[in-house]
């Protein structure tokens, strides 16, 4: 197997098994089956599905659920322009691959060294990401509290760790580096200040620098 | 949870989506080329404002705990190129590791 595709695997595997949390947790706060079903399917945002469930499960109201969910979601609106050159000219598929459009699979994609691979590593990720989450999360669902803690096993860690790993190819040139730099720096200011997901909407901001001195660089080279 | 409020979180994701790949991409597409030197610089912005945020956040609130360390495992992994697998698997035995240490 192409080692774009086996990564893309390994990655979803890992993913299915937070899945199976996302499962357990929605059941403990009430969701139906085929409520979790829908979500996992249809919403497949894993940083909102959880934000959701833990808002109805330390007894807030579906509002604040909505719109926490909602605050998380946003940043997938950042990755679209990163992948969309892979979907085609069609106004429809283009929107139909909207849906798989997410931090795991804009990640796989954006390491490849050419758009081919990119598309493939988009694509398959996808594939398996998608499978993996919704078997995970109906397994947790019937499985409920048998499955105990995941964060015993560390998994909370992995996603993180895996996210190094898809980081460190953005970071050979110093654009890259500036934008890395100070889009975390941002994020870490904001977490005090402000709800989950805005962080990560602040820190796209950190591009900008990574832009300016690219173009500077980029005007010594041609004088 | 409602399903009324289900399903207005699947529009609303959806939304965002479609939105990036339709409207900011279409005219990232079609802007010149220092937009999409812009654009490529997103992914290093925000991955690492991921790890971040994974790392050390927790409940909305910095917090240090055994995920710190095991993340910390997994940078030295990627620094010595070790495999994206044993990466994954090195952070999850450490972080397991160094939380069931601060339980006992």
């Amino acid at each position: 197997m192409a080692e774009h595709r086996r990564e893309g695997l390994v990655l979803s595997l890992a993913v299915g098994i937070v899945g199976m949390t996302f499962g357990v947790l929605a059941d403990a706060a009430g969701l139906s089956l085929p409520q979790i079903i829908v979500m996992s399917a249809f919403l497949f945002t894993g940083a909102s599905q959880f934000a959701a469930v833990s808002v109805i499960d330390s007894g807030g109201s579906s509002y604040a659920a909505v719109g926490s969910a909602m605050l998380l979601a946003a940043r997938n609106a950042l990755y679209g322009p990163v992948v969309s050159r892979f979907f085609g000219e069609s106004r429809l598929r283009r929107g139909l691959s909207a849906h798989f459009v997410i931090d795991e699979t804009t990640a796989m994609a954006s390491i490849q060294d050419d758009d081919e691979t990119a598309a493939d590593a988009f694509w398959w990720t996808a594939l398996w990401l998608w499978s993996f989450w919704n078997i995970g999360s109906i397994g947790g669902a019937l499985l409920g509290s048998m499955i105990g803690d995941p964060e015993t096993y560390g998994l909370d860690a992995a996603f993180p760790a895996a996210f190094i790993a898809l980081l460190v190819p953005h970071l050979r040139e110093r654009p890259g580096r500036v934008a890395a730099l100070v889009g975390g720096g941002l994020a870490i200011a904001a977490v005090p200040i402000s709800p989950a997901g805005v962080p990560l909407l602040v820190a796209v901001l950190g591009v900008v620098p990574g832009w300016l001195l690219g173009r500077r660089q980029g005007a010594q080279d041609v004088l | 949870m409602s399903w009324t409020s289900i399903w207005i979180m699947v529009g609303g994701a959806f939304g965002f989506k479609v939105f990036g790949v339709l409207g900011l991409g279409r005219m990232t597409e079609s802007a010149g080329r220092s937009f999409q030197v812009i654009t490529a610089l997103v992914p290093a912005a925000l991955f690492s404002a991921l790890v971040i945020v994974q790392t050390i956040v927790m409940d909305e609130r910095l917090v240090l705990d055994a995920r710190v360390w095991g993340v910390g495992a997994g940078v030295v992994a990627v620094w010595r190129r070790a495999p994206f697998t044993m990466v994954v698997v090195l952070t999850m035995a450490v972080t397991a590791l160094v939380r069931w240490q601060t339980l006992v």
